[in-house]
């Protein structure tokens, strides 16, 4: 659940010489700032200790998180799907440092595009889905939230709840969250996650229909349904 | 205005009597029995028909402690789901025939929705949050958003409620489970670790429930298996609780639901709300739980915003999901 640079109104800020650690988005469990490296302006996300949780949960959590999230980012990397550039990672301190990304939300840019480009758009997120599922990454939080867009790509950020996994239902999750996204934050254009799955079809090497049964099954299985 | 309501979607028959205040939801009444099996979960038809037993004596003592006469009663609501079919029904009957013999229009409201408008029509300061419901059947993460009530994160599986109570079935504890697993959790000193299970800002416990099973087969100590049980449980759930607030940038956060009556949960909620710099409310514990005051706040919101429902209408609906409702009584 965090972006990258944004504020809440999905403008980007610039930062000002010499201003850094200053946190520029607060997620819901790590700090994003501006920071440098080797002469660089990076982004520093830095896992937050949460105190609600007793210190045995807090720290498998923290470690675990970071370690998958930078394996699995420079993995996705490989694959031709676009992340951020990893240069450096620090499990003790739950820290990853990584390219700064100087786009928009597609939370925030989807609802105010029109039809043509929204659809462009998403089809593209279903393409890079697929690559990722074609390796069995799944990424665990695709949200809109956790997708940039910059010079005409999308890149996937946020892999801190991501695993390897090659089942089926686990691509299916997946999918079924992005699927949720769009019902609670782009309800009015309810073909979304149709293209999505257009994207997705198209890229992906296993079998798609099975796993948009799956989703189907995901949504019957969830209670009231 | 003053609005009756009667809940009734599973183990409790509930009648309330509210009064609308400037905006603010005055109880005047709120009754509740709650139907405890012999054995094992709830069983649908015996839940029914100890609802059928006590209701028509609950409406007479709710409006009897009220201090109102049944003419001043202006409308009769109900809670029309989700739930169990033979508990709706018994509830939905009651305020059918209360409606038709006072001559006062009916509604139907949703259950869940009434779980978080009566946090806001109680609790001062609380506008606009993120609720956690947790209970037995539901456990849910609802905000308002773009003009409805939306569920960003719920159970993929099993309620939190049942979870507990399955793990309690299991060690020979009665229903509810859960106020026992409490007190033995104050006891556990050992984190044994258990799958944490959380797929965007959905959760899993079943997993981790057979795992807890099986640490007690294993002879582990009972107060360790319970802490452990609740830290892991928690601690997803105040986590997708805190995401739904990241995502819908909200800065409150309700809880309600029975689990809510837990004091480890309250604590874990309340300390991340405020080291994010957000609000916490709990309402008090008797609108907290499954209760008829909700269920007539709600029906008076909706028949303020002009919502009406004919007899013909009144159907219930076991699978009556929160995003269903056409959300009339805000911007």
């Amino acid at each position: 659940m965090t972006a990258l640079l944004i504020s809440g109104s999905g403008q980007i800020w610039w930062r000002s010489p010499g201003v850094t650690n200053k946190i520029l988005y607060r997620g819901a469990e790590a700090e994003i700032r501006l920071s440098e490296y080797m002469g660089k302006t990076v982004v520093l996300k830095q896992r937050v200790k949460k105190a609600y949780r007793i210190k045995e949960i807090d720290h498998q959590l923290i470690s675990y998180r970071t370690k998958e999230e930078a394996k699995l980012i420079a993995e996705a990397r490989s694959y031709g799907v676009s992340v951020p550039l990893l240069y450096d990672v620090d499990l003790m301190k739950g820290a990853i440092t990584m390219e700064y990304l100087a786009g928009r939300r597609v939370k925030d840019i989807l609802n105010g595009l029109e039809g043509s480009e929204r659809k462009k758009i998403c089809v593209k997120i279903g393409e890079s889905i697929a690559r990722l599922h074609n390796h069995d990454i799944i990424h665990g939080d695709i949200t809109t939230s956790n997708m940039i867009s910059l010079d005409d790509r999308i890149h996937f950020i946020d892999f801190g709840l991501g695993c390897k996994n090659i089942e089926l239902e686990a691509k299916g999750v997946d999918l079924h969250v992005l699927m949720e996204a769009f019902e609670s934050t782009h309800s009015k254009y309810s073909s979304c996650f149709k293209d999505v799955l257009e994207g997705y079809t198209k890229q992906f090497k296993g079998d798609a229909s099975a796993v948009v049964e799956k989703i189907e099954e995901i949504v019957r299985r969830g209670r009231y349904r | 205005m003053i609005c009756l309501g009667i809940e009734g979607t599973a183990h409790s028959i509930g009648v309330g009597v509210i009064e609308n205040v400037n905006g603010s939801c005055r109880v005047l009444s709120n009754l509740i029995k709650t139907y405890q099996p012999v054995k094992g979960g709830i069983h649908p038809r015996e839940a029914a028909n100890h609802h059928a037993s006590y209701i028509a004596s609950l409406i007479s003592d709710s409006v009897r402690i009220a201090n109102v006469d049944f003419a001043e009663v202006d409308l009769v609501s109900f809670s029309q789901g989700p739930g169990l079919g033979p508990c709706l029904r018994t509830a939905a009957t009651a305020a059918r025939a209360l409606a038709l013999t006072l001559e006062k229009p009916l509604m139907g409201v949703n259950h869940c929705v009434a779980h978080l408008e009566i946090g806001r029509g109680t609790v001062t300061g609380c506008r606009d949050p993120v609720l956690l419901y947790v209970s037995g059947a539901n456990t849910q993460v609802i905000a308002f958003a773009e003009g409805k009530y939306r569920v960003f994160g719920e159970t993929l599986d099993v309620g939190i409620g049942n979870c507990l109570d399955k793990f309690g079935r299991a060690i020979g504890l009665q229903f509810p489970c859960g106020p026992k697993i409490e007190e033995l959790a104050k006891k556990g000193t050992q984190y044994l670790p258990l799958p944490y299970s959380i797929k965007g800002m959905d959760l899993a416990f079943s997993g981790l429930l057979t795992a807890a099973e099986n640490y007690v087969t294993l002879g582990k100590r009972l107060e360790d298996v319970c802490y452990s049980l609740q830290e892991t449980t928690f601690a997803m759930l105040t986590e997708v609780t805190e995401r739904a607030m990241a995502h819908t940038e909200k800065q409150e956060v309700l809880l309600g639901g029975g689990v809510a009556s837990n004091k480890r949960l309250r604590e874990m909620v309340q300390i991340m709300a405020r080291d994010r710099g957000a609000q916490f409310f709990v309402p008090s514990k008797d609108v907290c739980v499954d209760n008829g005051a909700m269920i007539a706040w709600l029906g008076f919101l909706m028949y303020e915003s002009g919502v009406r429902m004919n007899l013909d209408d009144s159907f219930i609906n076991q699978r009556f999901r929160t995003d269903m409702v056409e959300v009339t009584w805000r911007d």
